[in-house]
């Protein structure tokens, strides 16, 4: 039996204005339980407090019943109370005789028999508490970045000046991600190699950074502070601690006509080679699937030409197994594929192109070393088009393309256009839109300048249709804004495809027990207040991985992403939430309905042995909750069929008691 | 009658046993009379011979058996399913009550099952052998000749509403595959809707009320596995023996519902095995009707691993009160 | 001889981040509704079972009412909208028994809608007090 102790608040005449403190100390002196009651004008105050102290000695009281203002206002001031009286900080409760009691109701009487049963419900649910110990995890001080792209790199950076280890898995050869590829970066039109190159440099550099290049995340074990992750490092078939990166061994491999994803299949590389010339780390790759050596053990050059001895063609992928406190995803997002955009020819016509490849085109460093030509017949094109939201804001067409607007294609298209323009002003350029978005800033004033300054012919419509004809396109489309039919003779389309997240995002998420939405964007703790954060705790969000966003945005979610890390990895031990779910292992049927509705993939699953009355044993399936990952919402209590699952703090059995009480 | 034979079903399960692929048997055997078939195990050729029942009265969806067998037995157990259980089957593995390894699942076609209550309506009382043939003949103490009863015309309320004569899940079929079946399930269910809550009321009341609280529903019920049922856990809060008033009767039977809610196959047996005859399985199908009105399709335990709807949500789910508006066609 | 008004008893579950705080505010905006609401407070909406709402109706409650954030800022992410399904298949069935639909209802009222709050319980009260006293979910033992 509890030994309870109640004190009525009168907060001034807040609460004694409307309800008579005295008379509802005098009925919960009554309760079961109850062996001390009283009342004070301010119980919050110092005096108040010591009174409280005071009594938990004197009568030994074993729970606390405080009847004053809402326990969002002084819970934790009445926890604090009842632990430095000796007395475990749960077994407080506070009935809410103020907000939801004497301020709402001007009667007295209906006042004070209000607060008579909430006081009431506290005492019942006092009854059934049980004093609940927070619980205690290490951290480990170390954090993965899972991406190496300007989202991860940032992170990266700044989890390492801070003073942290952090890793980086890339499953590319090099670290760089989207950005690399980009020719100028808007609304300032510098280079982006310019200011990527010297952070993938530094990142390289720097002594708490490790690179992981050509590598993927295999399994993701643990939780919050205490991640095990098993990491595949690809073999590359080059010693990688030996390559100099000279690149002789690239220029005599004799498989030349290996499409090069860099520059998006529109040049060849070898079957050895270097992504690009500032790639991190600068070693060569040997592509297996193109490699005569490899494949059928015939050539051998490159490793003829190593003076360093670097290529090992017997290399076998490696796993690498490393704890870490905190994981942050920063995988990024591809341009959709346009296989299913017949209308616009992008498959039947070279010269139709994705934003993407007209980076490229446009780009020193190139297939065409800068120079905008025609992928076809190596042309200066001089009527361009533009369509925007290909794929984008595609509700009615969300078979072939994605509902969400991908946020960062009006402006790279006004930096195209207006880049053309400048370099080649005899170009004619068009550009179909929906509607131009430009929230950002200095983006409304750059987007102006493309129509204003460099004459950029912007058009509100939609392209019906692209039909190559001779070394024509001719783009079909409606000006809206007249309200007329368009026909131009173009020789270069430009598509501005929807941008999706990355397809090995998916399974990873599923490996992290992150949650991902219908897009498969990563979703926040809350859209609003934790926007850096996975459900999962431990589990942070860098990037487009998260939604679609420009470089600006990813750079400073990059840095708060980073910012949380330091938050977690700066602690030495991590305390729990003691209200969290817990399951009794002899009632559960191990059918994985909590699982399925954890937010934060807090529970998990392990055959127990059950010892029986006949002294067989019984190998049931069980749930196992982990404390350090449950936020304790319990929705898993209501969607458990047999009760097993219960939540400390807010058992069945307290919210029934105080049902009671309040209906009694 | 049904068309794949008891004899095949024999045969077959003791050329099973004696190639040691399993080494016992659930299936059927008879009651005191030829109407009260049950379920029950054997585990050699001569047991099987003397005692397996497959008749127009093995209604019994023997999957649940599977949870405690599969956890006790040594060596795999061969279970007999209709289309119907196999639904039940599928279930209890979504939810990892049964060792799939530990079951051999021998698919059997279904023509449906008689109801006793309605070949009583016809014969009377008295009833002491039928004979399930072509025809049902039914020979009763006070009547000369037997009844030659149309097994059509006395079809389990879960026959007569069959969502599927197709097998989900089942290791070996006997006999030929059928197809899922566009019953018209939810008539009843929506004929009460279209009551006023009144009318509703005084319906369920009177239904209700003749429960007697023998639990025969929950232990029949293959969603009802819970190692331990919250009605004989005290520390449920909802722990009850018996109805004591129409609160309780109530209570049983909403919390009932509600916890098979997403998991219930409509596999009927609720309301077959009822003693009272209360229309159980009404609820349920409510509540299917009301996931597949408002949440999309959904049939239970079509597949392994599915999700119920109750564990889903979609971020344009309707609200409550819509789904209410929606549903019963008077306030 | 003074009849004594009836006063419907309503039981409001309030999840602790925002209807609660909901609540608080109407108390600070001294927003006044019926004091036979009484609040019991779970840390989310979908902590409620239903068997608590059965329970408040066995005991006498004349109306339930369930509050949470709004969909799409549940504290939790995902907890109201699993109340939500939840919600409406029981109160559905509530419905199908012949139990009236208007002693149940569920409301999504956030930390900033104190306003909304006490409006809500106005009018839900109201509702309940037209429908009278809950005799078809009640448990004569417990009555008084």
């Amino acid at each position: 039996m509890q030994r309870i102790g109640v004190f009525v608040c009168w907060c001034g005449s807040n609460i004694a204005g409307t309800v008579d403190v005295r008379a509802v100390a005098e009925a919960l002196s009554r309760e079961p339980g109850v062996v001390f009651s009283c009342d004070y004008q301010y119980m919050c105050s110092k005096t108040g407090q010591d009174m409280i102290k005071d009594a938990v000695r004197e009568h030994k009281l074993t729970g606390i019943v405080v009847c004053s203002c809402s326990p969002r206002m002084h819970e934790q001031t009445f926890r604090k109370t009842a632990a430095a009286a000796g007395l475990n900080p749960y077994m407080v409760e506070i009935a809410n005789i103020r907000e939801q009691c004497s301020w709402v109701h001007k009667d007295m009487i209906v006042g004070t028999e209000k607060a008579i049963i909430l006081g009431r419900a506290a005492v019942a649910k006092v009854n059934l508490n049980s004093p609940l110990t927070p619980g205690e995890s290490p951290v480990t001080k170390r954090a993965l970045v899972i991406g190496g792209g300007i989202a991860g790199i940032q992170t990266a950076l700044d989890i390492a000046d801070a003073g942290f280890k952090v890793d980086i898995v890339e499953k590319k050869p090099t670290i760089g991600g989207k950005m690399a590829q980009l020719d100028k970066t808007f609304p300032t039109l510098d280079c982006a190699a310019c200011i990527l190159t010297p952070k993938m440099v530094d990142a390289a550099q720097h002594e708490n950074i490790r690179i992981f290049s050509y590598s993927e995340v295999e399994e993701v074990r643990g939780f919050v502070g205490n991640f095990d992750v098993k990491i595949k490092k690809k073999a590359r078939y080059v010693n990688e601690d030996i390559c100099t990166g000279c690149g002789a061994c690239v220029d005599k491999c004799p498989m030349k006509k290996v499409p090069n994803e860099f520059n998006l299949g529109m040049d060849m590389r070898r079957a050895i080679y270097i992504p690009f010339a500032q790639a991190v780390p600068k070693v060569a790759t040997i592509d297996p699937s193109a490699c005569n050596m490899l494949k059928n053990g015939k050539c051998g050059v490159c490793q003829k030409v190593c003076t360093a001895g670097a290529i090992d063609y017997t290399q076998k992928d490696e796993y690498i197994d490393e704890k870490y406190g905190a994981i942050v995803v920063a995988t990024g997002y591809d341009p959709i594929s346009l296989e299913k955009f017949d209308e616009y020819a992008y498959n039947q016509s070279k010269d139709v192109i994705t934003s993407l490849e007209f980076e490229r085109l446009t780009n020193a460093a190139g297939p065409t070393a800068g120079k905008l030509l025609r992928p076809s017949d190596g042309r200066h094109p001089e009527k361009i088009v533009f369509v925007q939201c290909v794929g984008s804001r595609c509700a009615s067409c969300a078979e072939k393309g994605k509902e969400y607007c991908s946020k960062i294609c009006c402006m790279y298209t006004a930096k195209h256009a207006m880049l053309t323009r400048d370099k080649y002003p005899d170009t004619e350029v068009y550009v179909f839109y929906i509607d131009v978005r430009t929230p950002g800033k200095s983006f409304d004033e750059f987007y102006r300048r493309a129509v204003e300054e460099y004459g950029v012919k912007y058009i509100k419509g939609t392209v019906g249709k692209v039909v190559p004809e001779g070394d024509k396109l001719l783009v079909q489309a409606a000006d809206l804004l007249t309200n007329t039919q368009m026909h131009i003779d173009a020789d270069l389309v430009v598509l501005a495809a929807a941008i999706e997240p990355d397809k090995s995002a998916r399974s990873l998420a599923t490996m992290l027990t992150a949650s991902m939405d219908t897009n498969d964007f990563f979703t926040e703790a809350h859209p609003k207040l934790r926007p850096v954060e996975s459900p999962t705790a431990g589990v942070f969000l860098s990037g487009a991985c998260q939604g679609p966003k420009d470089i600006p945005e990813t750079v400073s979610q990059a840095g708060a992403a980073a910012s949380k890390v330091i938050g977690l990895l700066a602690k030495d031990k991590l305390i729990g939430n003691p209200c969290v779910a817990s399951s009794n292992e002899l009632m559960c049927n191990g059918c994985s309905s909590c699982e399925r509705v954890c937010p934060y993939g807090a529970i998990t699953y392990e055959n127990k042995e059950f010892r029986m009355p006949d002294r067989t044993v019984k190998v049931r399936r069980v749930a196992r909750v982990n404390p350090a990952v449950c936020q304790g919402c319990g929705c898993c209590t209501v969607t458990c069929p047999s009760g097993a699952m219960d939540l400390r703090g807010f058992e069945n059995s307290q919210i029934m008691a105080e049902v009671d009480a309040i209906c009694k | 009658m049904q068309k794949v034979t008891r004899d095949i079903l024999v045969k077959r399960a003791s050329e099973l046993l004696a190639d040691g692929t399993v080494s016992s048997v659930l299936g059927w055997k008879a009651g005191e009379f030829d109407y009260d078939v049950t379920p029950a195990t054997f585990t050699d050729t001569e047991s099987l011979e003397k005692g397996f029942v497959w008749s127009d009265f093995s209604a019994a969806n023997l999957s649940k058996y599977l949870v405690s067998k599969t956890k006790s037995a040594e060596g795999r157990i061969l279970v007999f399913l209709k289309p119907c259980d196999t639904y039940s089957f599928n279930q209890l593995l979504t939810e990892h009550r049964i060792d799939r390894e530990k079951v051999y699942a021998v698919g059997v076609p279904c023509e449906g099952m008689a109801d006793i209550n309605k070949i009583r309506s016809i014969c009377g009382d008295g009833i002491i052998k039928i004979d399930c043939g072509e025809k049902l003949t039914v020979e009763t103490l006070y009547a000369d000749e037997p009844f030659v009863v149309e097994p059509s015309e006395v079809l389990l309320e879960k026959c007569e509403s069959c969502k599927s004569k197709k097998h989900v899940a089942y290791d070996e079929l006997l006999g030929e595959e059928g197809e899922v079946v566009d019953s018209s399930r939810f008539s009843e269910v929506e004929r009460l809707e279209a009551m006023s809550a009144d009318e509703r009321f005084e319906f369920w009341q009177g239904e209700l009320s003749r429960c007697i609280r023998c639990n025969a529903c929950r232990d029949a019920c293959p969603a009802c596995t819970c190692e331990v049922c919250v009605f004989n856990n005290p520390a449920s809060g909802v722990e009850t023996k018996a109805p004591s008033d129409s609160f309780e009767e109530k209570m049983f039977h909403i919390i009932r519902a509600f916890h098979v809610a997403g998991r219930c196959t409509d596999c009927g047996e609720c309301s077959r095995v009822c003693p009272q005859n209360i229309p159980l399985h009404l609820l349920n199908r409510k509540l299917i009707k009301d996931m597949n009105e408002s949440y999309g399709t959904y049939q239970a335990g079509e597949t392994v691993g599915a999700s119920s709807p109750l564990t889903e949500y979609t971020l344009g789910d309707p609200e409550a009160g819509d789904v209410l508006e929606g549903g019963g066609k008077n306030a | 001889m003074q009849v004594k008004e009836y006063k419907p008893l309503i039981v409001a579950f309030c999840c602790n981040w925002c209807s609660y705080a909901g609540a608080d505010l109407a108390g600070n905006n001294r927003a006044n509704y019926p004091a036979e609401v009484k609040i019991i407070r779970v840390p989310c909406s979908c902590r409620v079972n239903p068997t608590f709402i059965l329970r408040a109706f066995q005991k006498g409650a004349d109306g339930v009412i369930i509050c949470g954030c709004h969909p799409g800022d549940c504290h939790y992410t995902s907890g109201n909208y699993y109340t939500r399904r939840r919600m409406a298949m029981l109160f559905s069935m509530l419905d199908f028994l012949g139990i009236e639909r208007e002693r149940t209802r569920v409301e999504w009222i956030s930390a900033a809608e104190g306003a909304k709050f006490s409006a809500t319980m106005n009018e839900f009260a109201n509702t309940v007090a037209a429908l009278g006293e809950n005799k078809r979910l009640e448990d004569l033992r417990c009555k008084k």
